[in-house]
Parts: C-alpha cells; structure tokens; sequence
C-alpha cells in the first residue's frame, strides 16, 4: 500500500492542532512557531500533492478507500480532481498566512491575571489548525457521509474562533463587544446549523435511494442508467443538499449571518471564513450537485441565477452603504460568491472553470484585503470607515498595499481575479445573455466601493488619530509581499492552475450532459 | 525584429516596478531612471520605425506571440502584440510626447517629496498605454485600457492629502468603469459571435455576422471610447482630472490616453464599416462633444480647465472623423497626432506660467506675461495658431480634412456634419485666443496667493522650456509634413483603408470657409478680451455661460440622479438587510446591554441544542439505515 498523502494533508495539521493546544500556558509564542511550523509543513504537503497530481489522468487520484461503518455502507474514501486539488493547495497556503497575521490577536491582556490553566493562545492557534485539517479533508472526501460529518464537524471550531476572539478595541466597550461576538458566533452556528440538518435528511434520504454513500459509485451508476430517480425525488435531495451549501457560500437571502461573524471575529479569522470555510459551500455545489443530481440541476438553474444575480448587485450594493470596514470586506464577498455561483451554474467551460479559478483568486485577494484592513485596524482601534483619514500620508506601504488589496476585489486586469470573473461573466453571457450583461453592473459597483473605502481611510487630511500610525512591520510585510506576488502572477500567468482545473471541468461538464453553445460564426482560426 | 516589440514595453515596466518598489534610496535618481528609461522605449520605436519603413506597404505588420494567457476550454487569450502602421504612429506619439514629459516633470516636480513615485507612475502609465496599442487582440487591449485608467487614476490623484484631488480621481476611474462595462460587454458579443476576439480572426469574419450583432458590438465599443476619450454622455471627469499636475494632464488627458477611444473606433473599423447604424451614433456622440466642449471651453477662467474643455472638443473632431468610415479614419489619426503634439505643447505652457504665478490657474489673475517669459509665450503661442488653424500649421491642415470629410459624408447629414464642424473651428478660434489675451496680454491683474505673498512670474528652468519648444516645432510643420504628397494618407491607407466620398464643394471653399469662421472667432475674442478689460471678479454671465461654467449642469444632474439616488438606494437596502431580510433588528449597543444576559443564555443552549441535534441526526441516520436493512 502506498503512503496516504492525502490522509496526511489532514492528518498533519490535526496533530498540529492537538501538539499546540498542549503548550503550557507559560510558552505562549513556542506555541505559536509550531502552529506555524505544523500549517508550513501542510504547505510543504499540498505542494507534493500538486506535484503527484496529474492533470490529464483519471479523474479522482491519489484515491484512499477503507471500509468504516460497514453496516451502513459508510467509507472513508478519498480522492482529489483538479478542483479539490486547487482548493486544497489554496487552503493549505493560506493558513500560515493566517496564522502570521493573528500573531498577536490572541496574547492575553496585559492586566489578565496570570493563570496557569488560561491558555487562549494555544487555543486560537490549535483552532485554526483544527478547522484546517477538516476542511482539507472535506475537499477529499468522495463519500457523501464523510462529507456531511466534515461540514458540521467544522462549525464547532469555528463557533469558538468567532465568538472567542475579536478585536481589541471596540467603538461600545468590553461588553458590548463580547455580546456582539457571541450573537455574531450563534447566528453563524444556527444558520449553518438549519443548513446542516436539512442536508442531513437528504443525505439519508439518497442513501434509501442509492444505497450507497460512494460518489464515484452513484455517479457512474448514474451514467449508466442502472441507477434511476424519479424527477421528483431528485428535485427534493438536491434541493437538501442545495440549502445548505447556499447558507454556507453564501447566497441571498441567507447571506446575513456573514457580515456579522466577518464582522466580529479578527481579520484573520474573517478571511479563515470567507477564503477558506465558506469554499467548502460552493466546492461542494459543484462535486455533489452538479455530480448526484444532474437533471435537478438544470431543473433549478433558473432560480439559482436569479438569486446569484441580486447576490452580485444587492452584496455590492449594501458594501458601498456599509460604515464598517470589515462588514463592507463581508458584503463585497457576498457579491463575489454570487459570481462563483452564477458562474457554476451558467453550466459552460468557462464559467465553471471561472468558477474555480474564481475560489482560488477569491480566496488570496480577500485574504490580502482583509488582513492589511486587520493591520489598520489593529492601530487604531476602530472598525469605523469614518475614524479613519489621511493614512496614505503616514503609513505609504501600509496604504499601498491595501490598494493593491482593493484592485484585486474589483478585479483590475492584470491581477488575479480579473481573469476569474470575466470567464464568469463569457460563461454566463454565453449560455443566458441578459443574465451575463446585469451581472457586469457588478464591475462598476466593486470600483464604487473600493474606491470609495480608500478614498475615506488613506486620502484627504490626515486625521490626528493616525498621526503617529507605523507603516507596516516586517511580520506584517511577510504576509502580504507573497499574497500580492500570487495576485500579479497568476493575473498574468494563470496557466499552471488553469492546467489542473479544465479536464475536471470537463467532467462536471460531461456529468450534467452539457456542452458550450457554438459561436454563431466559426472564425477562421 | 518583432522581438523588439515586448521591449517597447518592457522597459517602462521595469521602470515602474524598480521606482515603485525601489524605497529611498531611489529618491535621488529616480526621476533620471524613469526618463531613460521612456526614451529608451522612444529608441526601440524609432528602430522599428526604420525597419518598417524599409519594407513594402503590404508587409508591414509585424506579430510577436509571448505565451498563452488564459487557456480554457473553448476560449483562448495571448500575451500577444501586433505592429503595424496604426500602432507605430501610436508607439512613436506616445513613446515621444512621453518622453519629453518625463523630462519636463523633472523640473516641474523638483520640489515634490514624493517625485520618485510620480515618475513610477507615469513609466507605469507608458507601459499600460503601449500594451493597449500594441495588443493583438480585445483582451489584451482590455488590460492596457484599464491599466492606462488605473495610471490615470493615481496620477490624478496625486496629490491625495486635497481631498478635491482624490475625489476627482475616484470619478474618473469609476465613470470609465462604467466605459469599461461596454468593452467587457463588447468581448462577450464578440465570443459568442465569432468565438473568438483576436484582432484578425474577428476582423475576417465580420462579413458573416449578422448586421444586428456587429451594430451590438459597435455601439458597446463606443460606450468603451466615450468612457476613456470623455465623451457625450461620459465627459464628466476630464475637467475635475485637472487636479493632477499639469504633466499629467498634458501626457494622459490631452495628447493620449484620452485619445484611447479613437483608436479602439479606428481598429475595430472591419466592425464599424459593416454596421451603419452604430457608424451614425459614432458620429451625433463626436458631433454633440464637439460643440459641447467647446462650448465649455469658453466659459471657464481656469486655464486647465478651458484646455480640458479644448480637448473633448478636439477628440470631438476626431470620433466625427472615425465615424464617418473609410473617408475619414486617417484624418482622425492625422489630427489625433497633430493635436497631440500642440495639445501637449499648451499643457505644458499652462504648466510653465502656474510654475511662474504661485500656481495660480485662473486667467482673470493672469494678464500681461509675455515680456515676463519670453519662452513660454513663443511656444505657447505657436500652440495656440496651430490648434485654431493658422495657415500652414498643423492643425490647419489635420482640422481642413476632417471638416472636408465631414462634407464629403454626402447628403444632408454631410451638410450637417460639415456645417458642425465649420462652427466648432468658429467656437475654437474664440475660446483659444480668449485663453491667449487673458494670459499673455492686457494689463497684469497678479493677486498674491493665500500666503499673501505676490507672484514673481519668471521663466521656466531649461528642462521645462527645451520640451515646450519641441512640442511647438511639432505643431507647426507636423500637419505639413504629414499632408505633403499625402505621406500620412499613404502611411495608414493599408491598414484603415481609405474612400475619397463625394464632396459637395469644392476643397478650396471650404478652406475659405474655415479661414472666414477662424477670422470671426477671433475678432469676437479681441473685441471682448482684448479690446475691453478683463475684470478680475468673473462677470454674472448669460444664462448659457452660468450652465457653462458648471459644464453645461451635467454634473448637477449627475448628483441630483446619480449620488442622491444611489446614496437612497443604498442607505434603504441596508436598513432592509438589518430589518426585514436579517429580521433581527441590532439596535444600538445600549439596547445589546439588556440584551445580552438573555442572548448568552440563549448561546449556551443553543451550543447544547447543536451538540444534540449532532447526535440525534447520526441516531436517526443510523436508524434509517438499519431499517434499510432489515426491509
């Protein structure tokens, strides 16, 4: 038997998690290098995956498969496509990230009193490690059931980050702060949670049909026709797996838990959320409804596009009106997964393969925005858009990069995500034209509230707030120098992902018995 | 020898990203850096100007494949560029103006803390620039357009810590986003359409299209050009770009970014040609900007901005030209060039006399500077006769053409078009030599500056006067170099095409014409400007002057519509997400006060009710499962 590389990506930070969390509470920082230690080495990890994977070879590859409950047909089966493969490397390159950027957010307070069983260090870092680790194996998993534990599974770490951890200083004091937090983590876990239960009913409901929990298995007996469902029950499962992974991606109108938990919870935190967790929602549209339910899927189409369009403008919308800083980051991710959506719907190459590269590029721009907002905010000590002013003057590098952070989410050509979302919009355009052109309203939008956050926080006066504000420190340019490297890499070179992504999109493609629209005249090439 | 082309733009980039990454230690060597660096770009075309010029008219185009950008199924985007007689005359305008302005900044800058990153963005903006004309194809063309925005953007607002200047610089980026919004819509058209938006493929294929789909393709082209050349209906940020440094505006607004437009209408004229009614549009949007522009030109006292109001005008003329098709591509072009040789040379005299007057920009405190800077008057005046038309300067000769073009669209819309043009020649000569007699003649009406101190107008350093005077070689015998034996027609005939029309009068009447309208214009400017004193205090106007100042009210009907508006919308929409979508209602963090104690019983039952209904689901899975089994 070869070595279980992929049960090793999980396997490696779970054991980081537990290592940290065992840190005495005296060794707060040893505990922090070897969380870091331990996301590197997951790093180190996922690039042998990238390595080992081969884009043009069988479908599913360096596939595990055990017998688990085999009363119940349950397997822990894993496998990676070229998608699972992208988000994997995505997540696995953003922990450090986020683990070097949280550097701080979670020493305890200089006049806490000491005590030796009080150790909120080892926990954040151990958190965040332990979210790794399942989310890793979500994007593995090719048995429905392993799945579904993963899903829920990683809400409970994730409850405990937002509602644990925020900033430091907040406009209304200690209490309302932590009141803030722990509605901010409670509507996270009950609106995840609805989702969850509702996805549990049809998973035990497609296992009364199907008789299995194996992916591959239902979707080549699918292909083959020696398994059938009625239209209607169809419709009813992949409407239970459909809500759920709506409520976690977000999609309009069960978006609001997110601008809460992103609010509250440390920035780094917030792009754990945004960049991370929440791909797992749109992953999974795309490998479990697309793949289980192919005619429910096109059955549904219509109404899913319609509701990633109002994502698209209303998310951006309510980012231009928003006084926050990180709630507008919130709404503007709101806009982008309805573009990801859209784009995994429109049911082409191009938008699915948009899609894709869209979670990935979503993910690194986010994460570079989010976090330098994290570092302004960590200075002074407000979320408010409207304390801020005159930053540019104080702190240039500082200004800068949080520039180039906000030209990535609106998608300025020449940096990462452009890409993504115009094969979105061609993908879309091609197959449904006024959906396609509606949803381009969007790119002005995102200019408006870019631009608009900048203006107010870096331009004008400087404010006497920000007077004295350093310019980022090297801890903090290490974070960001390679995410803003990525971002102008893969906006000009996106082949190497575009590579691994494509012949999966086939796939799906071929799953949903689709092929693109034909071009109305056939250029001479 | 196409692999010089990826130079042309290379070096600019390693420019801006060696200034803009450099830190310090460049500050005192990188304003020289980014000027070598430009004329190191200037070099590069010149030799492959040389090289074409040495091959027939035929075997001109050169191609240069750098790698395969976005590789998806069904969809194919290059790294690629194209040389031919359309991008050279663009690569040597931009490379050349471009270069001389890096030198002039140099001086006009000197005492800039942040000069370092201003030269950065400038080798910035002549990569971008370059990348747009030299794209192969509408994608590649897309990231130069949106990097010359982006450029233009931090150019403009430069000097961030005015919040006028930030505020001007968001309007332009976000009113050409909505430009943009027509290109990105353009491509699509062209995928589904032809399955492709590479240049050649596109423009072979045209003729199968359907005529609806291209005239679809045309006009989201247009709104692209309006967007980025400020026209009719997206004009409204050129006069506010003016807060950027006067170099600025001299490179990027007046003699090219701004003139993006013209060649994206130009390029796609296999589109345009086939699509009459899209054509037509082209034509009432340059004809309207036209008058427009001008007529705005005449009413404002801030010298950048009556030049801004000069240059819509100007791209007025030049989107006309290309509208009218194959009759006048090449003298939009011609006239694209010419202006911006004169265009820029005015700029940088405007700079030169602000660089004197305490940057002072309204002509009323002007008056009387000629004797004080001898240079700056000279070439600003030469300026001057060749935008108006004087007799053997440049825009006499690319101006003529394209009234003559305009005539020879045939007609009633050829007298219409011919007579428009004819007035706006009128409105030019007025508004130009207005700007000319309240800065250089009339008695001095210098006021100190906020600081009280009294301005000392001198003339501009060498590095400031020697590209002003190039500037002003090119506008005098450019336009007659370029007419001379039709060299420039012949020069461009290959690639846009060229059809003589039928005009209606002979060429001699209407250059008479236009020499009558010039004469009118003028008189009328020195009787009101000249002849009678100029009040420092701007006089209350005509109703048409009042609208003019504010340019023509379309920025109060902006506001009212578009900023109240959509500051309703968005204020309402995140009352609705807190109320009825959240359907949980916030509050202050007073009423979160008495909440609390009940949201934190609530939290810890709910965790108790997760971990429940965790177990509950796997018991009824499990039950499920094992009844499967027993049935």
């Amino acid at each position: 038997m070869s070595f279980p590389l992929l049960t090793a990506t999980a396997v490696l930070p779970a054991v980081g998690a537990i290592a940290t969390a065992a840190v005495p509470a005296a060794r707060r920082t040893a505990a922090k290098w070897l969380a870091l230690l331990f996301s590197l080495a997951t790093l180190a990890l996922a690039v042998l995956v990238l390595v080992r994977f081969e884009p043009g070879g069988a479908r599913y590859q360096l596939t595990e498969s055990h017998a688990w409950i085999a009363d119940f047909g349950v397997r822990y089966e894993l496998g990676v496509d070229g998608i699972g493969v992208a988000l994997l490397a995505l997540t696995a390159l953003l922990i450090p990230f986020v683990i070097l950027a949280g550097w701080h957010d979670a020493d305890p307070l200089e006049d806490a009193r000491p005590n030796r069983r009080w150790r909120p260090t080892q926990g954040f870092f151990a958190l965040i490690l332990m979210v790794e680790a399942m989310v890793i194996l979500s994007f593995e998993a090719t048995d429905v059931f392993l799945f579904y534990i993963l899903f829920e599974a990683m809400l409970i770490p994730m409850y405990f980050l937002i509602g644990g951890f925020g900033d430091r200083a907040h406009a209304g004091g200690d209490e309302a702060a932590a009141t803030q937090r722990s509605y901010a983590a409670v509507k996270f876990l009950l609106y995840n949670l609805v989702g969850g239960l509702i996805m549990l009913a049809a998973v035990i409901g497609l296992y009364v049909v199907a008789g299995t929990f194996s992916l591959s298995e239902i979707v080549a007996a699918r292909a083959d026709g020696s398994l059938s469902m009625a239209t209607g029950t169809e419709r009813w499962l992949f409407l239970g797996f459909f809500f759920a992974f709506a409520v976690k991606a977000p999609l309009w109108p069960l978006h609001t838990w997110l601008p809460n938990a992103m609010g509250e919870a440390t920035a780094p935190v917030a792009v754990l959320i945004t960049a991370v967790v929440d791909k797992v929602g749109t992953f999974a549209m795309l490998r479990f409804c697309l793949g289980l339910f192919p005619e429910a899927s096109t059955w549904a189409t219509p109404a899913i596009l319609v509701l990633a369009l109002i994502s698209i403008v209303y998310g951006a919308l309510l980012a231009v009106g928003q006084r926050d800083i990180k709630r507008l980051i919130a709404y503007a991710s709101i806009s982008h997964f309805g573009f990801i959506i859209m784009g995994i719907f429109a049911m082409t190459s191009q938008g699915q393969s948009g899609a894709t590269l869209y979670m990935v590029n979503h993910g690194i721009s986010t994460a570079a925005l989010m976090l330098v907002a994290g570092f302004l905010i960590s200075r002074r000590g407000s979320r408010l858009i409207a304390d801020y002013g005159g930053v540019q003057k104080v702190a240039p590098v500082l200004a800068g990069t949080f520039l180039i952070g906000g030209l990535a989410t609106l998608s300025l050509p020449g940096l990462s995500p452009f890409v993504s979302e115009f094969l979105v919009l061609v993908g879309t355009f091609s197959r449904y034209p006024v959906v396609g052109v509606i949803a381009t309203v969007g790119i002005v939008l995102a200019a408006l509230y870019v631009l608009v956050l900048y203006q107010r926080t870096m331009t004008g006066p400087v404010k006497d707030a920000v007077r004295t504000m350093p310019d980022l420190r090297i801890r903090e340019l290490v974070v960001v120098t390679p995410l803003i490297a990525l971002l102008l890499f893969l906006g000009v070179y996106p082949k190497p992902l575009t590579e691994i992504v494509n012949p999966a999109v086939e796939h799906t493609m071929s799953d949903v018995q689709k092929t693109d629209p034909k071009p109305e005249v056939e250029a001479a090439p | 020898m196409e692999n010089l082309i990826a130079l042309l733009v290379a070096a600019p980039l390693i420019g801006a990203a060696v200034l803009l990454c450099g830190g310090r230690r460049l500050d005192r060597a990188g304003h020289w850096l980014g000027t070598l660096l430009a004329a190191a770009s200037f070099v590069i075309g010149v030799v492959l100007f040389s090289d074409m010029l040495g091959r027939s008219a035929d075997d001109r185009s050169l191609h240069q494949h750098l790698f395969s950008w976005v590789p998806v199924e069904g969809f194919r985007a290059d790294i690629a560029f194209q040389l031919d007689q359309l991008s050279m005359t663009f690569v040597l305008l931009i490379t050349g103006v471009g270069t001389l302005i890096h030198l002039y900044s140099i001086g006009y800058m000197e005492h800039d803390e942040r000069r370092r990153r201003f030269f950065g963005y400038l080798n910035l903006f002549l990569a971008a620039m370059l990348i747009l004309v030299l794209a192969d194809n509408y994608l590649l063309l897309y990231l130069g357009w949106e990097g010359v925005g982006l450029a233009s953007y931090l150019l403009i607002g430069f000097w961030q810590h005015k919040p006028s200047a930030a505020t001007a610089a968001k309007k332009a980026f976000l009113v050409n986003r909505v430009g943009d919004m027509g290109l990105s819509i353009a491509i699509m058209l062209m995928f589904t359409t032809f399955g492709t938006f590479a240049f050649g493929p596109v423009f072979a294929a045209t003729g199968d299209a359907s005529e609806g789909k291209l005239t679809a393709i045309g006009l989201m082209l247009l709104l692209a050009a309006c967007g980025k050349s400020a026209q009719v209906p997206l004009q409204s940020w050129l006069g506010d770009a003016m807060e950027g440094p006067t170099p600025v505006s001299a490179l990027i607004h007046a003699a090219t970014m701004v003139t993006a437009g013209v060649y994206l209408i130009t390029r796609s004229s296999a589109v345009f040609n086939a699509a009459p009614d899209a054509q037509l549009v082209v034509v009432v949007v340059g004809a309207v900007t036209l008058l427009f522009g001008a007529i705005v030109g005449c009413a404002k006292d801030d010298i950048k901005k009556a030049l801004a109001g000069s240059t819509m005008s100007q791209i007025g003329y030049m989107i006309l030209a290309a509208g009218l098709g194959p009759i006048g591509y090449v003298f939009a072009i011609m006239h694209l060039v010419t202006h911006g040789f004169f265009k820029a040379g005015l700029f940088l005299g405007a700079g030169s006399v602000m660089h004197g007057m305490n940057d002072e920009v309204d002509m009323r405190k002007y008056g009387g500077l000629r004797t004080y800077m001898p240079v700056t008057f000279v070439t600003f005046g030469l300026g001057y006769l060749a935008i108006i038309g004087f007799p053997g300067l440049s825009g006499f000769f690319s101006k003529d053409k394209i009234i003559e073009a305009a005539f020879a669209k045939g007609g009633t819309e050829g007298w219409i078009l011919g007579a428009v043009t004819l007035l706006g020649a009128g409105i030019t000569a007025f508004y130009m030599t207005r700007v000319m007699l309240m800065t250089f003649f009339g008695e001095k009406r210098w006021q100190p500056d906020a600081k009280g101190d009294a301005p000392h107008p001198h003339e501009s350093p060498r590095s400031m006067t020697i590209p002003m005077i190039v500037l002003a070689v090119g506008s005098v015998f450019a336009g007659g170099f370029f007419s001379l034996g039709d060299r420039f027609l012949h020069w461009l005939e290959p690639v846009t095409g060229h059809d003589h029309g039928d005009a209606p009068l002979s060429a001699g009447v209407i250059t008479g014409a236009t020499m009558v309208v010039l004469v009118i214009g003028v008189a009328v400017a020195w009787l009101m400007y000249g002849r009678a004193s100029v009040p420092v205090a701007p006089p209350r106007g005509s109703l048409l002057t009042r609208a003019a100042r504010r340019d023509l009210l379309q920025d109060d009907f902006n506001h009212v519509v578009l900023v109240r508006g959509g500051e309703h919308l968005t204020r309402s929409l995140v009352y609705m997400d807190h109320t009825l979508v959240d359907g949980v209602v916030n509050g202050t963090a007073a009423s979160f006060g008495g909440l609390s104690g009940r949201l934190r019983k609530l939290q810890n039952g709910y965790a108790r009710t997760y971990a429940v209904s965790m177990f509950g689901g796997t018991a009824v899975l499990i039950a499920a499962t094992l009844l499967m089994r027993a049935v």
